[in-house]
């Protein structure tokens, strides 16, 4: 069958099986790759795309159901040569290690802010929650989407926001010695 | 605040952190040890990292394996017509086939064998049986589907506990002569002394422990994509491996194929823990494929089969006993083990320990004897064991000396806190040898612990619990002191399938400064690239972001053994500041001969030889590279260019250890248990980037916090693994992992080059038993005294009821 979907602002048209699952179409039809698959029963979210403007598990949607609708990638978050600050976040938070769950968290993290733009940490776990991540224990893909809010807010607002004090994040974002050897961070 | 000896101190490393202010470089990148944001994160933050099935080649074929619905059973016969008639499908390919071509069988990393394609019997569920290549992945499934197989089913052994008993079914009819399900017996420590110590003891506790099977659960999945060029006889090989090195030469040694015609390339990898270096019957099967079509074939397999057959983790049914005084002076630890290792010997950890370096087992403690006793059993269930950040069984060792000593402190009404603090091991007593033989290298442990408590407040948790307890609820508080040893190894006393556990680097640096390190050690995410490259501008002053750091690729990199026990910073990480000075100290030497001066007269500064007393005059190490390519005239014996090479063979192990603090609290009503607080403090030596050893230790209490209350691979009678997908193998998300508390230490490992430990599994390692004895601890009032991991709702509840229940099988 053919299917068009607007794919990061551009229609595709293609000829599909019918039971082709969205993430393969995205992957091996159009390579893009940045979406990816982990566990084929909607558990991992290492899948999630954005379906009209939505996150979901691109791994149990059918390429054809995705018909004549828009879906939005990682590979569309950075505009023009410019990381979204949900990228910046998490390069700055260390939110990522493997790398493999993170475009699926930084598609959630982006739509999460379009909605919220100030989530709490109780907030950003909830949003989190349908994805596994088995490199960070979360801590800091929290502190990555608390950076990108603060950011987004100081872009909004061009006062200093640093007295803005969004709780619960440590201000690490600035490069620290190794001279700091000993201390707690919470 | 630093108050331990800096590294430059105690291990005579120039330059070393701590002792100067940052120096930064033209990047904004710390020159050395610190803060540096991660070069490999520009491709993944953009959906440009480059996975295994992210790779395609010209002509591409796709695999799937048809796997055994049962856990023991004997085939009959297997018919493939149907699928072979399947216009999409290129090859079939059965055991009959591999037998053929004498690839029935593939040795594993334990001297065993395992069965690449089930000939005989299959002997355990989720087997590989047949191997089937198609034009796509969705025909590769659809002709599985056409494959019949008549099995007549055998009874099989499930409970480890009754692997062997005399009426128990032989697995491994296989092997010649096999009677019984026995694989080893393997002991450590002295047990006359030890029986001799636990018989003048005031108090003896004993008690059966499980560590559950469990399976690291990377995110990607494993998988290979093999290419064999008839013309050439070269074999492209793209795998999810930590070790490509040692891949390559079992390869050679399983295939016949000549290894300087392998080559092994490990692109990106979406997490390893250990359930990456293995090799599996798809990776050999992708290599038949590709012979057998003369086209490159992609195998990777779903999340069912990754959970089903690839390399579980523990599965250690232990029976402990602690010996001490009344006034709580431990004396002794005695633990007997039933090692379930699956139908095939598969365990990945060197040759001389067949149960790992379970024999540390003795942990922090000074105490006067101990012994262990280990005994490995084959039973229907998949091959693995060594694996999921466990430090080669550090894991299951820490949780059973750390369960003892609560269980010890509960015995004994003595505070867990101030049992551990009278008896961890002295700052004076070390370098320390334990009485399993280990010479630990360095610690301060009170001084951890103590720091530990403070972080969390520790008085205050026990006031509060108190007052809690008073009001009928449940909070609970448990500590682990753990001490790893890690950085395998020296290569007189390790080795894997006969190959050395010593680690290759190599340094270029071109004309124009900028450089290259080449390193054996393969990242699943640790960040390598950043890391290394900072030890590399540390040592020579190149700006890290000059520095490419190339890993993963047989062909452009040395030998070296791979990326699992925390290896990678203690071995590599030595050889990398090894082959660092060299480069430096020949560079002193070109320096000298441009300046018409002795090299006794130059001193290192800030990535530059100057001479002493006059350091207008000097050369970068820039300007060196430029004149060791050039026409200058070099000193005898010195040849051109600014390169060097090492092999490193540590020394000895590294000994990371740590003090954690985890707060539950748990309602008893449901048996739901919350982890409130998670206090780590780690001591991992000095910290090369902060923010990746940070990163590393968050990963790892989640894996704790995950092993402890949710994840376990259990079976029914009849062998069916109950923990095949993620709707059944539970992993923490970030609702159940709290905000985690981090602290540290620093003490230097004095025979690393840079006095460096490694992290990567201290907080996988550490984190289980703190996370257990908080529950303990909450379910106290009670009268619990112990329940196996993982510790859900239903088991909370029934060891509130006081029938606590058996974790490896399935609950009747």
């Amino acid at each position: 069958m053919q299917v068009t979907i607007t794919v990061n602002g551009q229609a595709v048209t293609r000829e599909i099986e019918p039971r082709q699952l969205l993430v393969h179409f995205v992957r091996d039809d159009l390579g893009l790759t940045g979406t990816h698959w982990g566990c084929d029963t909607t558990q991992c979210g290492t899948c999630v795309l954005w379906l009209d403007g939505v996150p979901v598990k691109s791994c149990t949607v059918l390429t054809a159901m995705a018909d004549g609708h828009e879906v939005r990638t990682v590979e569309d978050l950075e505009q023009d040569g410019r990381l979204d600050p949900v990228q910046q976040g998490f390069m700055n938070e260390h939110g990522l290690q493997c790398g493999f769950c993170t475009p699926g968290m930084m598609m959630t993290a982006r739509w999460l802010l379009d909605h919220n733009p100030d989530p709490d940490e109780s907030t950003i776990r909830e949003a989190i929650s349908g994805q596994l991540c088995r490199c960070t224990g979360y801590e800091n893909i929290v502190r990555a989407v608390r950076w990108a809010a603060r950011h987004e807010a100081e872009a909004r607002e061009p006062e200093p926001a640093a007295a803005a004090g969004v709780a619960g994040v440590p201000a690490q974002s600035a490069p620290t010695g190794a001279g700091e050897a000993e201390g707690a961070t919470a | 605040m630093t108050t331990t000896a800096s590294p430059a101190e105690s291990t005579g490393a120039q330059g070393a952190p701590g002792t100067t202010a940052q120096r930064m470089s033209p990047g904004g990148n710390p020159m050395g040890f610190g803060r540096m944001l991660r070069k490999e994160d520009a491709r993944f933050l953009r959906g440009q990292g480059h996975y295994l099935d992210d790779i395609t080649m010209p002509g591409m074929l796709h695999a799937a394996i048809l796997r055994s619905p049962f856990a023991h059973a004997r085939i009959r016969s297997i018919d493939t017509s149907e699928a072979e008639a399947h216009p999409n499908v290129r090859a079939v390919i059965t055991g009959a086939t591999l037998e053929g071509l004498k690839l029935a069988w593939m040795p594993t990393l334990s001297m065993d064998v395992q069965a690449v394609l089930a000939t005989d019997k299959v002997r355990f569920q989720g087997q590989e049986v047949a191997f089937v290549v198609a034009d796509d992945k969705y025909a590769a499934r659809d002709a599985l589907e056409l494959i019949d197989v008549d099995y007549e089913e055998l009874p099989p052994v499930v409970d480890a506990r009754r692997a062997l008993d005399p009426d128990a079914p032989v697995i491994r009819d296989d092997i010649e002569g096999k009677t019984d399900n026995h694989i080893f017996d393997w002991e450590a420590g002295d047990s006359v002394l030890t029986d001799q110590v636990f018989a003048a003891a005031d108090v003896v506790v004993t008690q059966d422990l499980l560590y559950p099977r469990v399976h690291p659960a990377p995110m990607e999945t494993c998988g290979s994509i093999a290419s064999m060029d008839k013309v050439t006889g070269k074999l492209t090989v793209y795998s999810t491996t930590q070790a490509p090195h040692a891949h390559r030469t079992v390869y050679a040694l399983v295939a016949g194929i000549p290894e300087h015609k392998i080559q092994i390339i490990s692109p990106d990898i979406g997490g390893g823990f250990g359930g990456k270096v293995g090799i599996y019957p798809g990776y050999v099967l992708a290599v038949v494929g590709s012979i057998v079509t003369g086209k490159p074939v992609k195998w990777v397999e779903d999340r069912s089969e990754n959970l089903m057959s690839t390399a579980f983790a523990r599965d250690y049914h232990m029976k402990g006993e602690i010996a001490a005084t009344r006034d709580g002076k431990i004396t002794g630890l005695r633990v007997d083990v039933l090692a379930d290792h699956g139908a095939f010997n598969g365990t990945a950890q060197p040759t001389k320990f067949p149960a790992g370096f379970f024999h540390i087992f003795t942990g922090s403690y000074d105490l006067q004897a101990a012994h262990c006793k280990v005994t490995g059993v084959y039973t229907n269930k998949a091959p693995g064991g060594v694996a999921y950040a466990c430090s080669f069984r550090v894991t299951e060792a820490v949780y059973l000396v750390e369960r003892m000593v609560d269980l010890l402190a509960g015995e004994l009404g003595m505070d867990p806190a101030e049992l551990r603090m009278k008896n961890l091991i002295r700052p004076e007593q070390f370098p320390y040898t334990t009485k399993t033989g280990w010479e630990y290298d360095s610690g301060d442990y009170p001084r951890a612990l103590q720091k530990a408590m403070e972080i969390a407040g520790y008085d205050e948790l026990r006031r509060e619990q108190a007052e809690k307890r008073e009001r009928g609820e449940y909070m609970g508080i448990g500590l682990s002191f753990f001490t790893e040893g890690v950085g395998a190894g020296p290569r007189k006393h390790m080795d894997i399938l006969g190959l050395g556990m010593a680690d290759g680097c190599e340094l270029r640096v071109h004309p124009t400064g900028k450089a290259q390190l080449r390193l054996s050690v393969q990242t699943q995410g640790q960040g390598h690239e950043t890391t290394f490259a900072q030890i590399v501008a540390h040592e020579v002053g190149i700006p890290p972001e000059d520095i490419e750091v190339i890993h993963g690729d047989t062909d452009n990199t040395p030998f070296g053994l791979g990326t699992y026990g925390s290896r990678s910073t203690p071995v590599s990480g030595a050889a990398a500041a090894v082959v660092s000075r060299r480069v430096r100290d020949k560079a002193r030497l070109i320096a000298a001969a441009a300046l018409e001066c002795s090299p006794d007269d130059l001193e290192w500064e800030q990535g530059r030889w100057q001479v002493k007393g006059d350091p207008e005059k000097g050369k970068t190490i820039a300007e060196i590279a430029m004149l060791s390519h050039g026409n200058l005239e070099l000193p005898e014996g010195v040849e051109g260019h600014l390169d060097a090479s090492v092999v490193y063979d540590p020394p000895n192990l590294t000994y990371p250890f740590g003090a954690y603090i985890c707060v539950v609290d748990v309602d008893p009503g449901t048996g739901q248990v919350k982890v409130r607080r998670f206090i780590a403090l780690d001591d991992c030596g000095p910290r090369i980037n902060p923010m990746i050893v940070e990163g590393q230790v968050h990963g790892g209490l989640a894996d704790g916090v995950g092993m402890a209350l949710m994840q376990a691979i259990a079976f029914d009678p009849d062998g069916n693994n109950l923990g095949g997908s993620f709707m059944d193998y539970l992993l923490p998300t970030a609702l159940e992992c709290p905000s985690w508390e981090t602290g540290e230490t620093v003490t230097p490992s004095p025979h690393h080059p840079l006095g460096v430990k490694g992290v990567g599994e201290s907080a996988t390692v550490g984190s289980p038993p703190a996370v257990v004895n908080a529950v303990m601890d909450a379910l106290a009032p009670f009268g619990v005294k112990h329940a196996d991991m993982p510790l859900t709702p239903a088991q909370v509840w029934r060891a509130i009821q006081g029938r606590p229940m058996r974790t490896d099988l399935a609950v009747t």
